[in-house]
């Protein structure tokens, strides 16, 4: 039992968290600006999905990282489009159609993977933690969180950046009004379409993005069904951070400890838990979280309703 | 007089007439979405091949067709119908009650954990007792797991959509735990429960096939809820429930008591299917008994319109296409995994074809 509260450990908790968290902000963010415009998209599993495949191969072809979370983004976008015609231009039903996406991400993905990677077993070079003068020296400190990767320490800025956007610009006061109150909205002259598209596209890139990092900066390898339940789990994040980019931030390395915590105590000899109990914690914590916040507090008052032009 | 009695009844005949002419050009409007989504997914999954390097057609010529080569494998497309059905039959109450139940999967495992205990820990009894058992204890596990979902959502407003989810990763690492531990049949190789005793395996339907009486079940509960659904005053409420949450109120309509009893019916629905693949197909619980029956029912549900009966049908259709894919992974490699992308286009084109229906009736 030493060990677990040792120094050493809290700084690898520490610095597991937020590389686990790393995925997750950029969904859970993606996904306010989303349901800031009235749009649930609960098909940001498969979404990351396409975006983890994507990233994956292109990083496999080119050796390139930038290029893969380039093409994560995209991939993530293209698929996005595919959401926002049918629930925005032909307004199907968010669900059903974020249902018919994940059934699409998981499929196409372990399609491809399987017919032209699989047998390969190819690896690629992943994002490499970058060493920060001084900080990252720092006893403790240094280790505990100045040993990330680029990708990692973009978090931080994606967090600030979609605040800012949200919050002190034009375009983010359109969209949150969007999710308010759209027939304002179109009285006012702006296209509810145009924004609930743009926030979906917003949403769907920085997922596919989140994907990409799994495959880009943490494991160098595309696996089927490599989310494991992110996509959903960033759902829940939203609702505890109450539909802000900060919160999500927050929430999400909370949830990273969560699946640090299970990893490292994994690890741990002396615990005698059996490990799936520990295997099983993002999940109750999610549960948990969601139970702990009742009520729809801060929700956008038209998410999940397609806008009807009168 | 009789020349007017004989107008009067021309009239009616005419009437009646044209009121059955209506009622079969709506059938049949109706019936064709579904058709023209599955064609439409079809194409989709034969441009995929082609654009892959593998032959395009195979996806009509053994996909849909390949499976029908003699009496077993007619057997095995119906033994892999019968959870399809059950569940999504299940799952059309609960979306009919807008309760987005997406834990079937989940509902699944835990009835079939509990249809394992029933079937390895009593001993001794009749089949006419044991058998029944197993798919009662089934039932209601799946029932009691949907029903936390039901519950934290009446009494917490806690989004069903991520409960039903978290609890699907919950009894998966559920059954890993049991199997490895507590219910692990040390003599065996790999993780895997003791074998259920003979007397509480679900009776084959002929002799020398794996193909077991859940199937009849599984339509005879398709056919109840169907009526249930449509005569019934407590479908009636659960459908407006799901239509208008505030008018049943309104109604007088206890909100609360019929999303549990949506949630608690699709539950069962899955544990059932779960009991049938223990004791009817693989006789022990393993890590790995369901290759995602759960998610597949709510594409059943979906393009059955969320018609309980209609399930019957498009169940037996997955259930074809997941046998074919089968048969296309050994005979071209194929990656069987195209029938998820095939089921997720079905999805999509169901809902466009739906709207496109809307869009011409009111131009019309």
């Amino acid at each position: 039992m030493d060990d677990m509260i040792s120094l050493t450990f809290l700084a690898a908790l520490a610095s597991a968290a937020w590389r686990l968290a790393t995925p997750l902000i950029f969904a859970s963010i993606g996904e306010v600006f989303s349901e800031r415009a009235g749009v649930l998209n609960i098909g940001l599993e498969g979404t990351m999905l396409v975006g983890a495949f994507c990233g994956f191969a292109a990083a496999a072809a080119t050796g390139n990282i930038p290029l893969g979370l380039l093409a994560g983004v995209a991939g993530g976008m293209l698929f996005g489009l595919v959401f926002a015609f049918f629930t925005i231009t032909i307004k199907a039903d968010q669900i059903v159609v974020g249902a018919a996406l994940n059934l699409l991400g998981m499929g196409l993905t372990a399609f491809l993977f399987r017919t032209y990677y699989v047998s390969t077993g190819k690896g690629i070079e992943i994002a490499q933690p970058v060493h920060i003068p001084w900080l990252s020296d720092l006893p403790f400190l240094g280790e505990a969180f100045f040993r990330q990767n680029l990708i990692v320490y973009s978090t931080v800025l994606v967090a600030i950046l979609a605040a800012l956007v949200l919050y002190r610009t034009s375009f983010g006061l359109t969209l949150r009004a969007v999710g308010e109150h759209p027939k304002a909205v179109d009285v006012a002259g702006r296209s509810v379409v145009g924004y609930r598209y743009a926030a979906v596209l917003v949403g769907t890139g920085l997922a596919g993005l989140g994907g990409a990092f799994l495959t880009l900066g943490h494991s160098n390898q595309f696996v089927e069904g490599i989310t494991s339940g992110r996509g959903f789990i960033a759902l829940a994040v939203v609702v505890f951070a109450r539909w802000s980019p900060i919160g999500a931030f927050f929430v999400s390395l909370l949830f990273g400890l969560f699946y640090a915590l299970q990893l490292m105590l994994q690890a741990q000899a002396s615990i005698v838990v059996p490990y799936q109990v520990l295997q099983a914690l993002p999940y109750i914590m999610t549960i948990v979280t969601l139970v702990a916040l009742r009520g729809k507090g801060a929700a956008p008052s038209k998410l999940g309703q397609p806008y009807e032009m009168r | 007089m009789a020349e007017i009695n004989q107008g009067v009844r021309e009239t009616v005949n005419s009437q009646a007439a044209q009121a059955f002419y209506r009622t079969l050009s709506q059938a049949a409007i109706s019936a064709l979405t579904p058709i023209a989504a599955v064609l439409v997914a079809l194409a989709f999954g034969a441009l995929l091949l082609w654009l892959n390097g593998f032959n395009g057609s195979d996806v009509v010529t053994v996909m849909v067709f390949g499976s029908f080569q003699d009496m077993r494998s007619v057997g095995e497309i119906l033994l892999k119908a019968t959870p399809l059905i059950l569940i999504g039959a299940g799952l059309c109450v609960a979306f009919r009650c807008s309760i987005w139940n997406i834990g079937a999967e989940g509902q699944l495992y835990v009835g079939a954990i509990a249809a394992t205990l029933v079937g390895t820990s009593i001993d001794g009894l009749s089949v006419w007792v044991h058998a029944p058992l197993v798919m009662l204890a089934g039932a209601l596990a799946g029932a009691a797991w949907a029903g936390i979902a039901g519950y934290l959502k009446v009494r917490f407003q806690a989004s069903e959509i991520v409960t039903t989810i978290m609890l699907n990763y919950i009894a998966l690492i559920l059954t890993s735990y049991l199997v490895t531990g507590p219910m692990r049949d040390a003599s065996a190789a790999y993780p895997q429960s003791a074998r259920l005793v003979r007397e509480a395996w679900t009776p084959r339907l002929v002799t020398d096939l794996r193909l077991h009486i859940g199937i009849l079940v599984a339509v005879v509960l398709a056919v109840g809820l169907y009526i249930f659904l449509r005569r019934s005053s407590r479908g009636f409420a659960l459908r407006v429930v799901g239509l208008n949450p505030h008018a049943a109120r309104y109604a007088g309509m206890n909100v609360a008591r019929n999303v549990m009893i949506a949630m608690c019916i699709s539950g069962a629905m899955a544990g059932l299917a779960g009991a049938f693949e223990v004791a009817g197909v693989t006789r022990r619980l393993y890590q790995n008994i369901s290759p995602g029956y759960g998610f597949e029912g709510i594409a059943v549900a979906l393009l059955a319109g969320n018609n309980p009966l209609a399930a019957i049908l498009s169940g037996g259709l997955f259930a074809t296409l997941r046998s074919g894919s089968e048969v296309l992974q050994i005979t071209s490699q194929v990656p069987q995994v195209l029938v998820l992308v095939i089921q997720g286009i079905v999805i999509l084109s169901v809902v466009a074809f739906a709207k496109l229906r809307d869009i011409l009736r009111t131009v019309a």
